[in-house]
């Protein structure tokens, strides 16, 4: 589980992450939305360590994590863009990250397999395309069997058919009770894949509760027109 | 913390430009020596093109590869990977390929050609400086996240113990020289890395006759084994200050 307490964040003059509290429990998958610049990203990268947050406290499976690094083992990240060195081949990043890890746990490769991955291992990272970039980033989070898995934005850029892929493992590793927390525009992969929904807006968590409660509370069936309810309105839900 | 380094140093020898500069140092220090038939004096000419060449080279080809590494260094610090062990490898890996470049490509041709004590001084800071300036590129790779001004940071680096700092000596050597100014000087040459490995290789040359009093001054100290190892440690030193500096920055900063 993830556990944020009162995360305050600035770059320069603005105000990215306002005293952001919240908990993600082992077992459920959140969805993170909010419009651009809100902070989600930054959210994120506090979690990994790759951010410094100003204040506030994050811990991971009840650890601190400031200093640390071991918790990590734990964390499947895919970034928004993934950013990879230029000249390394993709079969190359792959026995890198193994050799790097040096991980004693059977590595998972089913996205490897089904992404069709293999058949490309001799490119070089900067000869890809967007999208079979999102697809190394993709097999990368889950090879090491992470009881929690970040995504941000994982289905933008990549073919219909890669997205349901992605989809079909999400919600396979979900079963088997882990953390996800996964931010996207697309409303109705959202609806598809997480049980909660956190709302950031400017740096604040404006709502956070179970899609279910959404529904209900604004008489909505869909996700995406929820959440566009709660956006035009300034309609003040109750925070769960 | 060597796997990573490993990975680091097989990105860094991907692209070639550590061999081009291991030939150029080669080309040219072979060609000072066949053209000089006194390689004492082709030592002082190697001296000049070292002590521009190694640090420029130095300092440009570690801030251009520390930007380029960003990704790299996003990918690790994902992973279960301490700041400080990324950080270190990163130096390390640039500096075995800058320093095995400068040895090979200098040293070989003055193990053939020369051999003199002031050559073997000359090889020798010139490492130091390697060290020296790869640190200082790391200072000025993690005080900015843009590319061209971290690149131009490094530059004014270079072009301040290269060339400003002695116009500055040179100045104040000149309006006070109705003073006795050893002592003060030699603190001044102290303070820039370049001035340090450039009197040790005089001093060893047996040219500091040519240098008037402040050369004998400078012989009593800097030709002593105590001054040598003071300007050898100095240069040491100047490596450690600018990497933990660095260092504290980067454990600090947003990537």
């Amino acid at each position: 589980m993830i556990e944020l307490r009162n995360v305050c964040k600035r770059f320069g003059e603005l105000e990215v992450l306002k005293q952001v509290s919240s908990s993600f429990l082992s077992g459920s998958s959140y969805a993170v939305i909010g419009p651009n610049g809100s902070g989600k990203t930054t959210l994120i990268k506090s979690i990994l360590g790759m951010v410094l947050p100003d204040s506030g406290t994050i811990e991971v499976h009840g650890k601190r994590i400031e200093g640390q690094w071991t918790y990590r083992e734990d964390i499947g990240y895919m970034p928004q863009i993934g950013r990879y060195p230029d000249n390394m081949k993709i079969g190359q990043l792959f026995d890198m990250m193994r050799d790097l890890r040096q991980s004693t746990i059977p590595v998972d490769e089913e996205l490897i397999m089904e992404l069709r991955l293999r058949d490309l291992f001799h490119k070089r990272m900067h000869t890809l395309s967007g999208g079979t970039r999102q697809k190394v980033s993709a097999a990368l989070s889950f090879l090491f069997n992470p009881s929690i898995l970040i995504l941000d934005e994982p289905t933008a850029g990549l073919d219909p058919l890669s997205v349901e892929i992605l989809k079909a493992k999400i919600l396979k590793e979900q079963e088997r009770g882990k953390l996800f927390l996964i931010t996207s525009h697309i409303m109705s992969d959202l609806d598809e894949l997480s049980s909660n929904v956190m709302y950031i807006e400017e740096g604040t968590v404006r709502y956070s509760n179970s899609i279910e409660h959404l529904k209900k509370e604004t008489g909505e069936d869909k996700l995406g027109k929820a959440i566009a309810f709660i956006m035009r309105s300034n309609f003040k839900l109750d925070k769960a | 913390m060597i796997r990573i380094t490993k990975h680091a140093l097989y990105d860094i020898l991907r692209n070639r430009f550590v061999l081009f500069y291991a030939l150029f140092l080669m080309v040219i220090t072979f060609s000072l020596f066949s053209l000089d038939s006194d390689p004492g004096k082709a030592v002082v000419s190697l001296l000049n093109i070292v002590l521009m060449v190694v640090p420029l080279v130095s300092i440009i080809f570690t801030t251009i590869y520390f930007f380029n590494s960003y990704e790299f260094i996003e990918l690790l610090l994902s992973q279960p990977i301490d700041r400080k062990v990324i950080f270190f490898s990163e130096f390390f890996a640039v500096t075995i390929a800058l320093s095995t470049a400068y040895l090979v490509g200098t040293g070989i041709p003055i193990l053939l050609m020369s051999g003199s004590v002031g050559a073997w001084y000359l090889l020798f800071s010139g490492l130091l400086l390697t060290w020296v300036f790869v640190s200082l590129a790391f200072a000025a790779s993690v005080s900015t996240r843009d590319k061209a001004k971290g690149i131009g940071i490094a530059l004014l680096f270079w072009f301040y113990f290269g060339l400003i700092y002695d116009g500055f000596m040179l100045y104040i050597i000149y309006s006070f020289s109705d003073y006795p100014l050893e002592k003060v000087t030699l603190a001044l040459v102290s303070l820039n890395p370049i001035d340090l490995a450039r009197i040790v290789i005089l001093l060893k040359l047996d040219i500091s006759a040519l240098m008037g009093y402040t050369g004998a001054f400078y012989k009593s100290f800097f030709g002593t084994s105590t001054g040598i190892i003071y300007s050898f440690s100095l240069l040491l030193l100047w490596t450690v200050i600018p990497l933990v500096l660095s260092l504290r920055k980067f454990l600090r900063k947003d990537i």
